[in-house]
């Protein structure tokens, strides 16, 4: 709930609501990495990860 | 009851904690000295049980934890780059997502319950902005009241640069440069092409650059390519890269080798493989660009600013050549930059950032010092954790009290030409040992320099080493008028101490040039006849101080080398343990630690350490 409070609050502050399906989008991908046990390893380039 | 602040830098690479206390700072320390995997970017646990116990303090009595970037705008600027540069980068976006799904993204419910493992009470959770913890590190601890900042590293959430304003207790930002366009990826562009490991070798280039030869015709060629094709370098200084010729915002690698190899003609170079003149007047190229960007961003911070101080960090500020050249324009009246410039740092900055922006409390500046303590934030140890590994390795050694004794002892092992492990007091913090943590030697030694570099440190010939030296004589060995407590200036070593340069010298290959005798401190005199110096405070390390001293008393030579105490691949060594294991794996003649003096004659080879290499992956 507070992840849902603090991201909300993010996309107002920041004026990006149009990420917000994209990140609900990703956020299903992620129940469903996590319902597989996928790992999640971070790439090497530490840029963008 | 005081105020405690920890601040924490994790995630990403290098990651630390820090505390401070009233506004002091009690202690910082990388995560990988007690790990031993060199710029872990795991939770830092270790260092913050570290910090919380040398501070005396229990979890429950912090009154903030901070960490040192918003995890939401990085990953706004992760899912904007995607779109930007879509379809490319669909695997590189494959790859990221999961990590962000199922981690980063909950990065505070990550950092809570990590946290938890130090008591359950709800101590406030800040995240402030990476390059503002990074402008915090520089100006907080410096000693000015008000300095312009400049902040250069690879990437935070969205800023490369940061140009801001210090006063007081408040920081303002005034100006950014935004991914992809950084100068820190530039150079680790090159970094990764030279061969060298990104994140870890740009030192590495940097010590390169100067076997580069400045008259040939490929140097000028380069630098021509690099501008024309790479990088936009504006009046200001901001730059605007060529993405088609970088990889990173949509790959897994840095270039595009493909086409980096048909502009510059050479392919990217296979770690390890043999250094031709090709890559050494590259890595002058890059190295040189880079110099002429700095310098224009600190003109332009000068003309936003009016300041007549300069305060640095993020990675680009451990550019310790281009630091030296930006500090003698006379730009600014002085520099200040901070020790643990890289990621590390964060930690401290964020730290910062609770007791001055979270908690408005105001800043007073006393003197000229600045309040790192000389960088000496890390853990101590005393006889009673020394002895045990007396006993643990049943070692030889020789107690001496008196500190003065020993230190003539060290200092004539050293003058005979022996290397000597220096452990002593607080660990640094930053990627610089200092004096705690040290393998010294004698910088008048022709031989020492290939010596140190393949015999004890198992690293690449090329490397250079630097000086320290006793803080009153800089000027006697270096063009240089101030103190430099970091070992982040390179400056010139005197011209009454230099030997000329053959007629053929820039056709010498590597190793040639390298033994070339330039000065009469020729192992600490780098190839351009420059040193990458620290002076050394009699206040901030009394012993190691006296320790030089006593070597000038011996040779009239009041420098000597300092190179970490660790080998290729080994974060700096952090306990007894690590120190023993470490000299009894090189060449190392004595170790000097606490009191004792262990000569490596009388020591028996550890057998269970056999295989230690194996231990630590090549940087």
């Amino acid at each position: 709930m507070e992840f849902l409070k603090d991201l909300w609050s993010f996309l107002r502050t920041r004026r990006k609501m149009w990420l917000l399906p994209v990140i609900l989008l990703l956020l299903v991908f992620g129940a469903l990495i996590v319902a597989t046990s996928g790992s999640a390893i971070a790439p090497f380039i530490y840029t963008l990860f | 009851m005081p105020t405690a602040i920890l601040g924490i830098s994790a995630y990403y690479h290098d990651s630390a904690a820090a505390i401070i206390i009233d506004g002091e700072i009690v202690a910082a320390a990388h995560e990988e000295r007690f790990s031993r995997i060199k710029h872990d970017s795991t939770f830092p646990a270790n260092a913050i049980r570290y910090v919380l116990d040398d501070a005396g303090l229990e979890y429950g009595d912090l009154a903030a934890v901070s960490f040192y970037d918003k995890p939401y705008i990085k990953f706004e600027r992760l899912l904007e780059t995607y779109h930007a540069f879509a379809p490319l980068g669909l695997k590189s976006f494959l790859s990221a997502m999961p990590v962000w799904i199922k981690e980063k993204l909950f990065m505070k419910r990550m950092l809570k319950e990590k946290l938890s493992a130090f008591g359950d009470e709800k101590i406030p959770l800040l995240f402030p902005e990476h390059h503002l913890s990074h402008a915090a590190s520089a100006f907080y601890p410096s000693p000015f009241n008000e300095a312009a900042i400049l902040t250069i590293d690879g990437v935070g959430e969205w800023a490369t640069t940061t140009i801001g304003l210090g006063k007081g207790n408040e920081i303002s930002i005034l100006s950014e440069l935004h991914f992809p366009h950084s100068i820190g990826l530039l150079y680790s562009a090159f970094t990764y092409y030279a061969g060298f490991r990104v994140n870890s070798g740009e030192y590495k280039l940097m010590g390169l650059a100067p076997y580069g030869n400045p008259k040939s015709k490929q140097t000028a060629e380069f630098k021509e390519k690099i501008y024309n094709e790479l990088v936009d370098v504006r009046e200001d200084g901001s730059i605007i890269l060529n993405m088609r010729y970088f990889s990173y915002a949509t790959g897994l690698n840095m270039t595009n080798d493909k086409k980096w190899s048909k502009l510059f003609g050479i392919p990217p170079r296979s770690p390890e493989s043999e250094i031709t003149q090709d890559y050494m007047n590259m890595a002058l190229a890059i190295q040189q660009i880079t110099e002429e960007i700095v310098l224009k961003l600190a003109s332009t911070v000068k003309e936003l600013t009016r300041s007549d101080y300069l305060v640095m960090a993020g990675g680009v500020a451990l550019n310790s050549v281009a630091n030296g050249k930006l500090l003698r324009t006379g730009l600014f009246k002085d520099i200040w930059i901070q020790p643990a410039a890289g990621d590390a740092g964060g930690a401290l900055g964020a730290a910062y950032l609770g007791w001055y922006l979270w908690q408005g409390k105001d800043r007073i500046v006393h003197g000229h010092r600045d309040k790192m303590k000389g960088a000496y934030l890390g853990p101590e140890f005393g006889e009673k954790e020394i002895t045990p590994i007396i006993k643990k390795f049943n070692t030889n050694y020789e107690y001496i009290e008196d500190v003065q004794k020993l230190s003539h002892i060290a200092a004539q092992k050293i003058a005979e030409g022996n290397i000597v492990g220096w452990f002593q007091g607080r660990m640094e913090y930053g990627p610089r040992a200092l004096g705690s943590r040290s393998i010294l030697g004698d910088a008048r030694n022709p031989d020492m320099q290939k010596k140190m570099n393949l015999k004890i440190k198992f690293r690449e010939g090329f490397r250079p080493f630097a000086p320290s030296v006793l803080e009153e004589d800089i000027g006697k060995y270096f063009d240089l008028d101030r103190p430099s407590p970091y070992m982040l200036l390179v400056i010139p070593v005197n011209s009454n101490r230099l030997e000329p340069l053959p007629p053929d010298y820039h056709t010498l290959d590597l190793y040639k040039k390298l033994y070339h005798l330039r000065s009469d401190i020729p192992a600490v005199t780098h190839i351009d006849y420059s040193a990458r110096i620290q002076s050394v405070n009699k206040e901030t390390n009394p012993r190691y101080w006296t320790l030089i001293n006593e070597f000038k008393k011996i040779t009239g030579y009041g420098v000597i080398i300092n190179t970490s105490f660790n080998v290729r691949g080994e974060p700096i060594v952090c306990t007894p343990e690590d120190a023993y294991r470490c000299f009894m794996r090189t060449e190392m003649d004595y170790l000097v630690m606490g009191n004792n003096l262990f000569p490596k004659s009388r020591q028996t080879q550890l057998v269970s350490d056999i295989n230690w290499q194996e231990a630590f992956k090549l940087d």
